[in-house]
This record gives structure tokens, sequence and C-alpha cells, in this order.
């Protein structure tokens, strides 16, 4: 006589209930060890490094290179805080660093969703084209756009070393656009057409119902450009020159001189900068992936 | 109160037209029902009505006045949709009240809408739930909430009721139903569901392919279809059809045979002139064929018999393979394999030409 394992009536067979129960149980047990027989030194090896740069930053330069490995933390933590400040003026980087972050991320997501809004929303001739036309520029190195950008803000309109030339350039992002352009077309269009039967503005159907539904996806997207604002090397390096604008990872390039590499205060600046993310990114982590895979299924 | 006229109205995506040309009127306060198979342009031309499709050609006037280029907002329609539309992050209230909020409604004035709005519906213990924590039926009444707060001249239904299982859609016929006769207002309803159509409508309006079959009242679309496509789709189960061929005129009528079934004959009261070999199909409703005897007799061989208590389907084939659906109060015990022998009588029985005009 076959019964549904799940049965636990009163009369039913309880010991052979409890034998399927049993089995089950142990193999999920089985799973869940040999995942973690392979996931734990994958997850060591990852963070190994990042446990090193934390090491170093407690470091003086001349214990790095020491010969025997140390893997504790020392003391030298806040002098090399001292000396990369005082080298590099490293906390008004971060400070320039956070303002362009937020700025661009804020600006950016913005900008994409209004790209992806009207790509979605309205029918025009050449809507295809253009979606081609963004989907292409993804496919394009950033070095081979970067020169021609360039020459185009710092020699023809003479904005190096501004706070416009820091956030504007990289503004329009085609994988922003593509992301916003995804979760808005993945809304049901009856949603706009009530709204619109009930006379509420463009704007507002965008404002008040679009964007509100979109929020997973740009809380994702909001981290992946704060992300690659954040991490951004190339072009603040190109476009800033005085160490008032630099930003963080620029002024962190600065300590590999000719001469003399401060590893300490690299590895400091280096914590400092990645600490931040990698909590933001801990606490936001269901967000983020809910954004990224929303719509997937169904 | 407003009704709706059609002239000449039509759509057309690029080269290919989906709504040809419609005329229709409908009355102040009427209950106007769309039906047709699937693609047949019912939605479109509901959607042409609430403006949030562009028509390519004619005229819609709501209330006497043209508003082929009024938006849908100012049209006086008030939509509600299939998947009910509900804006998934505001509470049933906002809902309702969202329309009147954009538009900057006075406050005491949406609030009355609202109030009065949940009242009819009975949705006033629903007011604060996200549509998420309701049922499909409360779902759908907010949706008809939030066209009722805008006081519409006309109300536009986009099958309503598809998404609703079998018993809350009855339910639901009957709100709507109610609802229609306590506001008076003019309602066009588009469905596929020939029940809610039959029971609803003042007047059925038959779409195939964005032409109209045939516009009238349900039940002279089921006593009276213009051709054959309107008799196949208004009543359930459809009616049968037999192929036939026109042998002669005489007294009462055009004698035909019915080609597949041993060559029998019957007398149709058709008073159209045909030449004699030309091809007829004959049409009976299952509900409509007589006992053995009374009429032209034909054998069945039945199939499967669908017995519902008040009365039995019998799903049969006629010895040339036809299939035959036949209602048969009587036919209790019946069951695969056994033949079933009925009448068809002259009276009940449709005749369509070739073309599938209706024989008279």
């Amino acid at each position: 006589m076959s019964r549904a394992p799940e049965r636990t009536g009163a009369s039913g067979p309880a010991v052979e209930t409890h034998g399927h129960g049993r089995s089950r149980s142990r193999v999920r047990l089985t799973r869940i060890i040999v995942l973690h027989l392979f996931l734990v030194p994958l997850a060591l090896i990852w963070l190994f490094p990042l446990w090193m740069m934390f090491i170093f930053s407690t470091m003086p330069d001349s214990g790095i290179f020491s010969p025997g490995v140390q893997l504790l933390p020392s003391d030298q933590f806040l002098t090399n805080l001292a000396a990369l400040q005082e080298e590099t003026r490293f906390l008004r980087t971060i400070f320039v660093s956070v303002v362009v972050a937020v700025i661009y991320t804020a600006l950016s997501v913005m900008l994409t969703s209004m790209a992806g809004w009207a790509l979605v929303r309205y029918r025009f001739a050449g809507r295809g084209m253009v979606v081609a036309i963004i989907l292409g520029t993804i496919t394009l190195p950033y070095f081979v756009v970067v020169i021609p950008q360039f020459i185009l803000v710092a020699r023809d309109l003479g904005l190096s070393d501004t706070w416009v030339a820091l956030i504007v350039p990289p503004l329009f992002n085609s994988l922003g656009v593509l992301f916003m352009r995804q979760s808005f077309s993945l809304m049901p269009t009856e949603l706009f057409d009530a709204a619109q039967v009930e006379g509420v503005t463009e704007w507002q159907i965008f404002t008040r119902v679009a964007l509100p539904l979109a929020k997973p996806t740009m809380a994702a997207l909001s981290i992946i450009l704060f992300l690659a604002s954040w991490n951004n090397y190339l072009w603040p390096l190109l476009i800033t020159n005085s160490p008032e604008m630099m930003t963080a990872p620029v002024a962190l390039g600065t300590l590999i001189g000719v001469t003399r590499v401060s590893w300490g205060g690299i590895m400091v600046g280096a914590v400092l900068l990645t600490a931040p993310m990698l909590l933001v990114f801990v606490f936001l982590q269901r967000f983020f992936m809910s954004g990224i895979t929303a719509g997937a299924v169904k | 109160m407003a009704g709706v006229t059609l002239t000449k109205t039509a759509k057309s995506y690029g080269n290919v037209d989906v709504i040809h040309g419609v005329d229709l009127e409908v009355a102040d306060g009427e209950f106007v029902v769309f039906v047709g198979p699937s693609g047949c342009g019912k939605s479109t031309l509901l959607r042409m009505i609430a403006g949030l499709e562009e028509i390519s050609g004619g005229e819609i006037a709501i209330g006497g006045r043209t508003v082929n280029d009024v938006e849908p907002a100012d049209r006086g329609t008030a939509m509600v949709f299939q998947s009910y539309a509900l804006y998934p992050h505001m509470t049933v209230k906002e809902n309702l009240s969202f329309g009147l909020r954009m538009n900057g409604n006075p406050r005491a004035d949406t609030e009355a809408r609202v109030t009065r709005a949940a009242d009819v519906l009975q949705i006033e213990a629903l007011l604060d739930r996200r549509p998420k924590a309701l049922s499909g039926g409360q779902r759908q009444r907010v949706a008809i909430g939030r066209a009722i707060v805008r006081n519409p001249q006309v109300f536009l239904f986009d099958e309503p009721l598809s998404n609703l299982d079998a018993e809350l859609r009855v339910q639901m016929r009957v709100e709507i139903a109610r609802l229609h006769s306590e506001l008076g207002v003019t309602m066009i309803y588009v469905t596929h569901d020939q029940t809610e159509a039959m029971t609803l409508a003042d007047r059925i309006v038959v779409l195939r392919a964005g032409r109209v079959e045939q516009v009238g009242a349900p039940l002279d679309l089921y006593d009276d279809p213009d051709n054959q496509f309107v008799a196949g789709f208004i009543g359930s189960p459809r009616m049968n059809f037999f192929a036939a061929e026109a042998i002669a005129r005489e007294d009462g009528g055009t004698r035909v045979r019915l080609t597949n079934q041993g060559g029998v004959e019957i007398v149709l009261p058709i008073d159209e002139q045909m030449a004699p070999g030309s091809k007829v199909t004959v049409g009976v409703r299952p509900e409509h064929f007589g006992d053995p005897g009374t009429g032209t007799d034909i054998a069945l061989d039945v199939d499967v018999a669908e017995h519902l208590g008040i009365t039995s389907y019998v799903y049969a084939n006629t010895r040339a393979g036809e299939p035959v659906i036949v209602e048969r109060p009587e036919a209790r015990k019946l069951g695969a394999h056994d033949t079933l022998r009925v009448s068809i009588l002259p009276d009940r029985a449709y005749a369509f030409a070739e073309d599938g005009h209706r024989l008279r």
C-alpha cells in the first residue's frame, strides 16, 4: 500500500511517514555538506586578498615586504592613514568621490528611466533603430570612446577639472537604459491605459505609476551605477589635474611614485574605498538580486 | 448621459484593415455587448471608443459630440479592463481616487465619490488594502469602482469577467446588471462569453473579422440569425450544420436533400429562388431536434453523453461521420456506442446559402 509521505493522520502508518522524512532530510544534509565542502574553500580564496589588503594597511612599509607572511593585523593603520592624508589630502578626495557618485547615480537613474520609458511607451518611426544603436554602444570598448570624449570635454568645451566634467559625460548609460526599458516593458500596458483614461498626465503616469513599480530595478541599477562611478579611474584621471578635484582612486594612483611607492598608504586607501561598498552590497544584496532577476520568471 | 454613434469607423495597422467601417448607434442608457471570436476586433473597437486607439477613418460621437480628436480622459468614458489594471502599489482607496487626485479634483468631492462608489459596490471594508490582498472578484469590483468615481457618461468593459472562476463570474454578472439598472448609464461590454452577452445585453453586436455581422436583441439573434456565422455563434452548444442541396420548389417551401444522410429529403420554408442542385446548409440547434417520426429522421451513433441532471447533451456522429450535438432531457441512460434516432423539424431548422446568408 502506498501512501503520500506527507499524510500524518492518527490512524496512518506513522513509522512509514517517519522513514520517508528521515531519508529525505538525510539527502538534504548530504547535499548541504557537499555544497559547503566546495563553496567554503572558494569563499576563502575570494576573501584572502581582501583580508591581506586589510593586514597590509596596518603594517609599516618595511614590514609589508618582509620575508615572513603575517596573517594578523599590526598597529600601524592610523600612522598609514595620517601619511596618506598628508600626501594626497585623501579625505577631500573621498568627499569628491562621494559627491560625484551620488549626483551621478541620481541623475543617471533619472535619465535612463526616462529614456527607457520613452522607448517602451511611444511608438515612433525608427524606435527599433534607436534601441539597436543603444544596444550597439554597449559593445564599444570604453577606450574607444574615451579619447574623443576627452578632446570634446577638455579641449573644445574647456571643462577639465570641473564637477560637470566628472559627472556629466558618463551620465547616459546604455546598460541603464536597457535595464529600465526591460523593467517598464514587463509592466502590463493596461495599467497605463487605465491611468490615461482617467485623465492622468503622461508625466504623472511615469512618476506615479511606472516609477514606483520599477523601484527594485532602480535600486539594482543605482548600486551598479554608484559602484561604476566610485571605481571609475580612467576618466577622472584624464579630466582632473588639481588635487582639489581628484577622486579617491586617482589619488591612490598618485602614490605609486617613480622612486617610492607607499604601499601602506595605498592599502589604507583601498580599505577605505572598499569597505563601505562591501557593506552596502551585503545589506542590499536581496534587493539587488530581486531587481536583476525581476520578471525572469512568469 | 449619452449615446454613442459610430459612423464608418475604421482602423488599420499599416496595410492591414482590422475594423472595416463599422456603423452603430448605441442609445443613451443602453447596454450593448460586442461578441465575436478571438481577433474579430471587438476589443479594438472598444479601445477606439475609449480613445486608446486612434481611428483611421470615420467618426465616433459620444453624446452627439464628435470625439475623434478628443483625449481619452475628456470623452466622458470610463473603462474596466480584463486584467483589472489596479495600481499594485496603492491601496484600494488610493486606486479609486488616483485619477481624481491627479486631476486636482477638490478633496471633499473626491472623498464623497469614493465613499459612494465603495458603498455601491460594498467594498468599504477593503479600502485600506492593497490589490495583492484582494480576491479576483474583489479586485474586479475595485476596478469597476474606479470607473464609477469618474461619473462617466459611458462605461466600457473589456472582458471584465474573463479572469474570474465560473461561480464568481455568475455573481459579478448579476452585479453588473444591477449596476446598470441603478446607474442607468450607457454601457458597452466586450466579451467572448455568449452567456454574458445573452444575459446582460439590451442589444448584441456580433462581430467577425472587423465587420458587424448582425445587431439585435439577444433572443432575436437566437431566433432569427441573419447568417450562418451568427447562427453558429449565438447559442450554446452551437448549432449543428448539415450539408444539403436544393431539389425543387414546392408548396410550403423548397425541398432539399441532406447530402450525407442517405439522401433523406426535407421541405424547408424557403421562398428565395434557388437553382436545383445549389448547395444549402441546414442548421438545427441541439435543443430543436424532435422525437423520431415527428419530422425527417436521422440515425446517430453516440460518442459521449454528458448528463447534467436537468438535461443531457449527446455528442454523436451521423452515419457519414458529421459531428452532431443533441440535447435530450430524457436521455439519461444513453451512453457511448448507443444509437440515437432524432428528427429534424422543418419549422425549427434554418437554411443557409453557400455564401452563408440565411435563406428565408
